[in-house]
């Protein structure tokens, strides 16, 4: 029995707008941008390459907002505070990560001072180290790992200096601290690394898919491919077309292949382990959790490791598919991360993750009716609220963690 | 009681009276300010326009930010709501009064057209605009947990930011009329309200005694050296401290009122106040909009003056500017935001730029290196100097930092700010001490009912408890 | 169930209007029903005792009453008007306040504007609160309100109190505050959820006085409480819960004498 006996949820529910008609209003409208879409698609308006390369970037974007957005659904239901500095963390260890992989790739070749801060001040560049999958792949898996745990180490630094003696202060209260280290990471960034972009990695190689003479191929190009030099034939085909449809690299191959592995192992590990179970009990519940000798500080400091370490190596992959990073990028990805967050149901890891990949379509297929590209972000914060006002528990209700 | 006693007892009263050491609290701060600052002036050598200017400029930003400050004061002091997509609501308020006031048919090609009102309609048409924006907002979001609201006006505040850079809402045309934000190169202020201070100096609107009066004043200003260009900012300056001076009436007494008891109980427990027949969402909703209303108002103001704003002024730093100084001087205490906005800009905001060009002007500073490993490396060889000019090259990425460390600092060591750990009589009455000590007219406990001294004393008791 | 029923059926057509009737209240949380299809009128002017163990859903109800929980089905008509569903400061403002298990005071507000509060006819415009001429009616108005204010608080003997932080009361003095503000509402009907829990016997003694007082103004109370033998000897009609049933209504007596009201509480503190 309740020691208190008061149950009333700390929102009323009376304010949970639980309209079903706006549920199926938005479906309706969703419905009817589908078929619009491929009505275009048939009449030609929109060429199929189009749609592919906006559904390939979608996802792409998509599985790395979900990846990075564990972190922030872990701690946002475990610690009970939304966390601003997810962000920046993502930068500040991005920026680590590729010094290290710098140091790695060139020391003794270059100077030391321009290999720790990516070449600022001088003239060193990206070209002069060469760093893609293909050509470096140790040095890529390297700072795959190597991300992740600097991001981990930082996360649990910053636990232990601002957000762990902030335990019982209230949980606005802990947003604005969070703030406060979005801040400080953000601009120690820019005093280290200066506030220009940096280039980092080389163009990766690429892969055309498309079909050659009604068999599906994979070229090295799409000249190659139309030309009839293939990689990979599959070994049936349908009509006579030959066209390119979309080009794919390697890295971005990578980032897809890196963070479903990393979905499934984190799967396992907060399904089959004690940590997992004490986590979901943790978020339903602290003083329960303690009270039932559940170590909560040491579950804790394992939602940081986790979390931190998804959400370095999310920043790692973004950097090294777009070759470039700058101080703004976690930033600018932290409020695409909250929506995929809140839209997936927070507290859900394949919720993350489905509206990681939600949130990544919807900036990318907008554009088949935005006039410009600067409107698409706005677009995909207008489902964030739109998704906060109609069905805050997300699409995923309940399930907290794993 | 003694007659000692009797003394020791009105002084103390005195003292206690708000009103009197509030404001005695933000001038003698002010004055401190001042002097600080006249004394970092003439040891940079500043001539008195110098000096005039580094003053007005103190005080025009403290005055601006004081009253956004008032703003999320009344949002979150006051009622509550987290409130994190101020720079929004400010620029939306700017925009609308640009696009208001832009001429029909600019002179040169590049500047976008609009509607081509006078300023008075612009600025009142900026503030509406900030308001209703509020009330988009407020409508549905209200009912989201803090927390969430949060996420709402942050991403709405990016959503404005971004479609004001946008080049469709660049320059666009409806039912004939076109207008525009500028797109990424911003708009052009026409509606500066500081113009209006302008035309009174140079032609006295074109009423005889106002231009006899103009004249005067710049020619005693110009007796001790002061510039035209200097007296009319100092004169938009004063204007500026005057709105900030009725804005924080009309907070201060929105605030002791039904309404503001109203919205402090929200503040402290909404499912109790909606239990006592309270319509909580209505007051939320009306708490909000007035002080959106307010954050355009107090926008319009600084960036009026600048005659250009561009949306990259409206990024999420502005918004945290806003909270430190409501954090600084204590969420709840409208004399602490507007000491918050004092300190927060003469020591956060302007301080480190000053204490670098004191610096400058003393020491020999070389040449900022090229990286910090660079700066770092001559300490090697017995050599500050270029770490030092490395810090004072990115000093705005370290006043940034330094912003964060303040903000952490201040929740965990000082949470109630400067002065948010005092209450203010939520009431049009001061209902918060017994009519004896406060010597006026308000209705105190019924005559012979209990001895006032006996309730004082029994209050100690239940403190204690 | 029917003797339930059917008891209240019979006394309606002598009896006079409800003032409060709920039927068929339901209100399930992820699988618990914690009030299931509960159905009583209340007589205006009274004190109606509502008891049953831990857990029986007796807070439960008083939140689906008052809509702070929305139920699930039933209906609650209040003073002739169907209320159910209707926003919870609406039915407040009919004249329908409660109060909480573990006593809501505003903590960081004083006694005194906690009771200033509640007075729900008061003008809350913010444009009347800062326009000059308009302010000095609000104003007047609050003078009046204030004299109101401070006539309760001295009903409840809490008069020396007025200054202080209602955070600072101990656990009696703010469940007699609890009350006092709610009168500051001008209800005609109080819904107590447990009034003397943690409140010592002297301060029961006087809270209880202030209740038959106000019972004999024609205020009507419908209190929850685990002290049986308080409930049996202060009220005129007892209403017995069990697992979100309501097991039995009646007279304590009648109540005393129910076989599975004695069952729920294991036979007993109530027959004892
Ligand atoms: N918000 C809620 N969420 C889930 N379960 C709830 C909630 N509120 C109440 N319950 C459950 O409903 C049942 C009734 O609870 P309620 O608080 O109404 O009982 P009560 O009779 O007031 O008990 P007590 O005497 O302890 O105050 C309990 O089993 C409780 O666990
Ligand atoms: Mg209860």
């Amino acid at each position: 029995m309740p020691p208190n006996g008061s149950y009333l949820p700390q929102g009323n529910p009376q304010y949970v707008v639980r309209n079903y008609y706006l549920e199926l209003i938005f479906l309706g409208i969703l419905l009817l941008l589908l078929v619009d879409l491929l009505n275009s698609v048939r009449t030609g308006a929109l060429p199929l390459t189009r749609l592919l390369t906006f559904v390939w970037d979608g996802i792409i974007i998509g599985l790395a907002l979900g990846l990075a957005g564990v972190g922030l659904s872990m701690t946002y239901s475990i610690l009970g505070f939304a966390n601003v500095s997810h962000g920046d963390a993502m930068t500040a260890g991005a920026f680590l990560g590729w010094s290290s992989v710098f140091l790695l790739v060139g020391y003794g070749d270059e100077a030391f001072g321009q290999l720790l801060l990516l070449g600022v001040g001088g003239d060193l560049f990206a070209s002069d180290l060469g760093i893609s999958l293909f050509k470096r792949p140790w040095a890529v898996l390297f700072g795959i790992v190597a991300t992740g745990a600097l991001t981990a180490g930082l996360s649990l630094l910053i636990d232990r200096l601002v957000f762990k003696p902030l335990r019982d202060v209230g949980s606005l209260m802990v947003l604005v601290a969070s703030v406060g280290v979005a801040f400080i990471l953000r601009y120690l960034v820019v005093f280290f690394y200066k506030p220009t972009q940096r280039s980092v990695a080389v163009a990766p190689e690429r892969a055309a898919i498309g079909l050659f003479d009604g068999v599906p191929v994979i070229a090295a190009s799409r000249e190659e491919l139309v030309a009839g030099e293939s990689i990979l034939e599959f070994p049936v085909g349908v009509g006579r077309k030959t066209q390119s449809y979309l080009q794919v690299t390697s890295h971005e191959v990578l980032l897809i292949v890196t963070t479903i592995l990393l979905m499934v192992g984190l799967h396992l590990l907060l399904q089959r382990t004690k940590l997992g179970k004490s986590m979901r009990a943790m978020a339903d519940n602290e003083e329960l959790a303690r009270a039932r000798g559940i170590p909560t500080e040491r579950v804790i400091n394992w939602t940081w490791i986790i979390g931190g370490s998804c959400t370095g190596i999310a920043g790692f992959l973004v950097v090294l598919e777009r070759g470039t990073m700058s101080f703004q990028f976690g930033w600018l990805l932290l409020l695409l991360i909250f929506a995929a967050v809140i839209l997936g149901g927070i507290g859900s890891i394949y919720g993350a993750i489905v509206g990681g990949i939600v949130i990544g379509l919807t900036t990318t297929l907008s554009l088949v009716w935005l006039p410009e590209a600067t409107l698409a972000r706005p677009v995909a914060f207008v489902i964030m609220i739109l998704v906060l006002l109609v069905r805050p528990q997300g699409l995923f209700r309940g399930r907290v963690v794993g | 009681m003694s007659r000692a006693g009797n003394v020791v007892e009105s002084v103390r009263a005195r003292l206690a009276d708000s009103d009197y050491s509030d404001r005695s609290l933000i001038v003698g701060t002010m004055l401190a300010i001042y002097v600080l600052y006249l004394l970092v002036g003439f040891s940079l050598g500043f001539d008195v326009n110098g000096q005039v200017n580094a003053l007005q400029r103190i005080t025009f930003l403290t005055a601006v930010f004081a009253m956004a400050g008032l703003a999320l004061n009344l949002h979150w002091g006051y009622t509550g709501l987290f409130n994190v997509g101020i720079a929004g609501f400010m620029a939306v308020g700017v925009y609308a009064m640009g696009m208001a006031t832009a001429p029909q048919n600019p002179e040169t090609t590049t500047a976008v057209p609009g509607l081509g009102l006078p300023i008075p309609v612009g600025i009142l048409i900026g503030i509406l605009a900030a308001a209703l924006a509020g009330l988009i907002v407020a409508l549905p979001a209200l009912r989201l947990r803090a927390d969430y609201l949060a996420i709402v006006t942050l991403g709405l505040s990016e959503i404005v930011r971004l479609s004001f850079s946008s080049n469709t809402l660049g320059e666009f045309t409806i039912a004939g009329t076109t207008m525009g934000t500028g797109g990424n190169s911003g708009i052009n202020l026409v509606g500066d309200p500081s113009k209006i201070v302008r035309q009174f100096y140079e032609t006295g609107f074109g009423i005889g005694p106002l231009s006899d009066l103009s004249g005067a004043i710049l020619d005693s200003f110009a007796s001790v050296g002061i510039e035209q260009i200097v007296v009319i900012n100092l004169s938009y300056t004063v204007v500026v401290v005057g709105i900030l001076g009725f804005v924080y009436v009309l907070v201060q007494r929105l605030g002791n009122s039904p309404f503001g008891r109203s919205l402090k109980a929200i503040k402290e427990d909404e499912e109790t106040t909606q239990s006592l027949g309270k319509n909580t969402q209505l007051l939320k909703a009306k708490s909000f909009v007035i002080g959106c209303g307010l954050l355009g108002l107090a926008a319009i103001l600084w960036q009026g003056s600048r005659g250009l704003t561009t949306p990259d002024t409206y990024m999420i730093e502005l918004t945290v500017f806003i909270w430190v100084v409501v954090i600084i001087g204590g969420a709840g205490s409208n004399t602490g935001t507007v000491l918050g906005a004092a300190l927060f800009v003469s020591i956060l905001d302007e301080g480190p730029r000053f204490f670098r060009d004191i610096v400058n002007a003393t020491f020999d500073i070389p040449r900022a290196p090229t990286s910090i490993v660079e700066a770092v490396g001559s300490i090697g060889e017995g050599d500050l100097m270029p770490l030092l000019a490395y810090v004072f090259g990115e000093l705005a990425a370290l006043q940034f930092v330094l912003l964060g460390v303040v903000l952490i600092l201040i929740i965990k060591r000082r949470p109630e700010g400067l002065m948010g750990h005092r209450k203010e009589p939520a009431s049009t009455l001061d209902i918060s001490r017994p009519a004896t000590e406060r010597g006026d007219g308000a209705p105190g406990p019924p005559a012979g009912s209990s001895d006032p001294e006996a309730g004082t004393g029994e209050k100690e008791d239940a403190t204690d408890e | 169930m029917s003797e339930t029923e059917t008891a209240p059926t019979e006394q309606e057509e002598t009896a006079p209007e409800p003032i409060l009737s709920v039927t068929d209240l339901r209100k399930e949380f992820s699988g618990i029903t914690a009030v299931d299809s509960v159905t009583f009128d209340i007589e205006p002017s009274g004190m109606t005792g509502l008891i049953g163990p831990n857990g029986a859903g007796k807070s439960t109800t008083f939140n689906c009453i008052t809509n702070l929980v929305s139920p699930d089905g039933g209906t609650v008509v209040f003073d002739g008007e169907d209320v159910t569903g209707m926003p919870t400061y609406r039915i407040a403002r009919k004249g329908l306040i409660r109060t909480f298990q573990i006593a809501r005071e505003l903590r960081e507000m004083t006694v005194l504007e906690n009771m200033m509060l509640t007075a729900n006819e008061q003008n809350e415009s913010p444009f009347h609160a800062v326009s000059p001429g308009l302010r000095d009616n609000v104003r007047r108005q609050e003078e009046r309100l204030l004299e109101t204010a401070w006539e309760l608080l001295e009903f409840f003997d809490i008069d020396h109190l007025a200054y202080s932080y209602a955070g600072t009361l101990s656990g009696g003095q703010r469940k007699l505050l609890e009350l006092a503000r709610a009168l500051m509402a001008d209800p005609e009907m109080l819904m107590l959820d447990e009034p003397f829990a943690g409140v010592n016997p002297t301060l029961e003694e006087r809270l209880l006085d202030r209740l038959h007082a106000l019972t004999q103004e024609g205020y009507t109370f419908l209190v929850v409480e685990h002290d049986i033998k308080l409930i049996m000897s202060n009220c005129e009609r007892v209403l017995v819960m069990h697992q979100g049933e309501l097991l039995a209504d009646g007279p304590p007596e009648f109540v005393r004498e129910d076989e599975r009201v004695i069952e729920a509480y294991l036979g007993g503190e109530v027959s004892g």
